[in-house]
């Protein structure tokens, strides 16, 4: 049996992403923040599982579809709120944005605005790892698109040959942007490829938290051993556009509906009344702390200062 | 002292900071076995090993990502790129990664990298072996470039570029290499980043050159000053940060420039030069502000044609002249 807290915890921390996400979408929606954001909403099991595998000291890299993996691996939500509306108070001092949270002390070596963009890195940080003879591991996130950027291919490569403590995992959420992954490879799963590199692939059900949260720790035990990298595709769908332009012409509110019928939260909360893990009320409980939580993090952002105009040329250089 | 090649004094800095450092590692492709293209690592992976002198497969974008991402662990990398030419297939990860972590993450975190490449053309390698890319390199900030023309410039220089923790572009000329022999230290010594040379001194033209263009400005140098034309070469060594108050403190002594340069003319770093030259010392101008690049073309194969693209000894001092009589 799990630890339980464990299990209470991985329900926090998808309620964080949701509820964070959802604020974040209320704030484009009323025009309060400057360009865009990618919204994690339906993805959460697949942050929260395989982060909740992990150890504090263990890294992980991350996307322009981001937040959720930078709340699960312990993001302090008032800054990066802040961040989100551009105040001198956020992660970056509001010159980074959404999508470039990230927080070295906490293992996250962050999100990234190039599509692939983080592949690379995570698998330097991997070959640092094992240089420092540390048995600590790294967690590469990415889309079904990025698996057809190049530097996907070179860097698992490389792992591969080298044989590197990283597991990539592919969120596959069927489409990249708008183009469906049917339409942009010729393979049915995209963690075959791992075959071109000669190391395991595997593919599961990433609206599955618990599912995805054994899977990847049963990798993680083999891989502190033997560092031998893996690639686990996790299936899941995103409820919102692609960014706050999308007019989502490439797929259908049927289609939208019938993943939100999935919700991994929805489905969580099920297994832990039907487990005596937590009663209902409890569970509303958490949800109004994380809901608290979520409108002082809002708050915190709201009253935040901007930063001066002077500040622009700062930091260009260290 | 003793004289080393250019080629020898950046692998004696290599060698003396990996001595000192473990944290620095050397990443690209055949710089072990092989040794390196140029030569320039022979026998370093038997006095290191195959964990610090690391051998490649061809993935230019995924070496210099996995050196950011080592950097951003603490660690020291130092990725050699074959061909200046091949930094096009890393930009990526050069441009949109390594020079804006600091930034973007607001200053918290460090990406503390070297990438050393051979640049330049004059060997018939052609177009895509051949180019002079410093000015796509230039203009991306949070990057730093250097071009050291001098056996003692590259080690001093390539020693701060090892300690700076900024992402540095250290560009070497591949015509330097084992033609050019200098007076070398043997200790470790450092040459501050963003700090020109004035190579020679003279009273009538400033004369500004970089890379390779130092060696044939000074030869040419010999040539004018037998017509009784003085020149004072200065070797900027730092593309950027640039050094303009050297360059603005000779203009203001012979009110007369010459930029030379081998990348192309549209674009080129003596672009850059010229337009801040003129914004800060109009006044002392004599003349307009000349310069002497390649030519807007690739870098072609026959020698003829390469000689004609790249500035030759004869059309720089044929260049000064020009300028001087104005």
């Amino acid at each position: 049996m799990l630890d339980k807290d464990i299990l209470i915890k991985m329900l926090k921390k998808m309620l964080q992403i949701r509820y964070f996400e959802e604020q974040v979408d209320q704030f484009y929606i009323r025009g309060e923040v400057h360009g865009t954001g990618h919204l994690y909403i339906g993805m959460e099991a697949v942050a929260v599982g395989a982060i909740s595998a992990l150890e504090k000291e263990d890294f992980i890299t991350s996307t322009h579809r981001g937040h959720g993996h930078c709340i699960a691996k312990d993001a302090d939500l008032k800054l990066m709120m802040a961040e989100m509306l551009g105040k001198v108070t956020g992660y970056s001092k509001g010159k980074g944005g959404s999508m470039h949270i990230a927080d070295i002390s906490l293992g996250n070596l962050g999100a990234n605005g190039i599509v692939g963009g983080g592949i690379p890195i995570a698998t330097g940080a991997a070959l640092a790892l094992k240089k420092m003879k540390k048995d600590q591991v790294v967690l590469c996130f990415f889309g079904d698109g990025a698996t057809n950027q190049g530097v996907f291919h070179e860097s698992i490569n490389i792992a591969s040959i080298w044989n590197l403590p990283i597991i990539y995992i592919i969120e596959n959420n069927k489409y990249g942007m708008g183009f469906p992954v049917e339409k942009a490879v010729n393979i049915d799963k995209l963690s075959k490829r791992a075959c071109a590199y000669g190391i395991e692939g595997i593919t599961i059900d990433g609206n599955d938290v618990l599912g995805v949260y054994q899977t990847t720790q049963k990798l993680i035990e083999k891989m502190r051993n033997d560092s031998i990298p893996v690639i686990l595709e996790c299936i899941t769908y995103r409820w919102k556009g692609h960014s706050k332009m999308d007019a989502e012409l490439y797929r259908t509110k049927e289609e939208v509906a019938f993943w939100k019928k999935k919700c991994p939260i929805i489905k969580y909360k099920k297994y832990l009344i039907k487990e005596d893990i937590l009663k209902p009320t409890e569970i509303e409980n958490i949800e109004k702390e994380v809901r608290a939580e979520i409108a002082d993090a809002a708050k915190f952002a709201k009253d935040s200062p901007f930063p001066d105009p002077e500040d622009a040329i700062e930091d260009v250089y260290v | 002292m003793r004289e080393i090649y250019y080629l020898d004094a950046i692998k004696e800095a290599l060698s003396q900071q990996m001595e000192a450092d473990e944290k620095i590692f050397l990443i690209g492709e055949d710089i072990g076995v092989y040794g390196g293209a140029f030569g320039l690592t022979v026998g370093m992976i038997d006095k290191f090993g195959e964990d610090r002198i690391m051998d490649t497969p061809i993935s230019e974008q995924a070496i210099v990502g996995i050196a950011i991402g080592a950097a951003l662990m603490g660690l020291k990398p130092i990725v050699e790129i074959m061909f200046s030419d091949f930094l096009m297939l890393a930009l990526e990860q050069i441009a949109n990664q390594a020079a804006k972590i600091h930034y973007m993450f607001g200053g918290k975190t460090a990406v503390p990298l070297v990438i050393r490449t051979p640049g330049g053309g004059g060997t018939g390698a052609a177009a895509q072996h051949s180019q002079s890319l410093e000015a796509i390199v230039n203009h991306i900030p949070g990057l730093k470039v250097i071009m050291p023309s001098t056996p003692y410039d590259a080690k001093g220089l390539f020693i701060s570029a090892i300690a700076d923790p900024n992402p540095v572009i250290f560009i070497e000329h591949k015509l330097l290499y084992k033609k050019v022999k200098g007076e070398v230290p043997e200790n470790v010594y450092t040459i501050p980043l963003g700090k020109a040379d004035i190579k020679k001194e003279g009273k009538d033209i400033t004369v500004v050159a970089t890379s390779f263009m130092v060696q044939k400005v000074l030869k040419v140098a010999d040539n004018l000053l037998s017509k009784g034309i003085d020149i004072e070469v200065i070797d900027p060594r730092t593309i950027k940060p640039l050094d303009l108050e050297t360059i603005i403190e000779s203009v203001k002594k012979t009110g007369r420039v010459v930029l030379v340069e081998e990348a192309c003319y549209t674009g080129g770093f003596t672009s850059f030069m010229a337009s801040e030259i003129q914004a800060k010392a109009f006044d002392w101008l004599d003349a307009p502000i000349t310069r002497i690049t390649g030519l807007d073309c690739p870098i072609p194969y026959s020698p003829v044609l390469e000689n004609a693209v790249i500035p030759s000894e004869e059309r720089i001092e044929r260049g000064i002249l020009e300028m001087y009589k104005k």
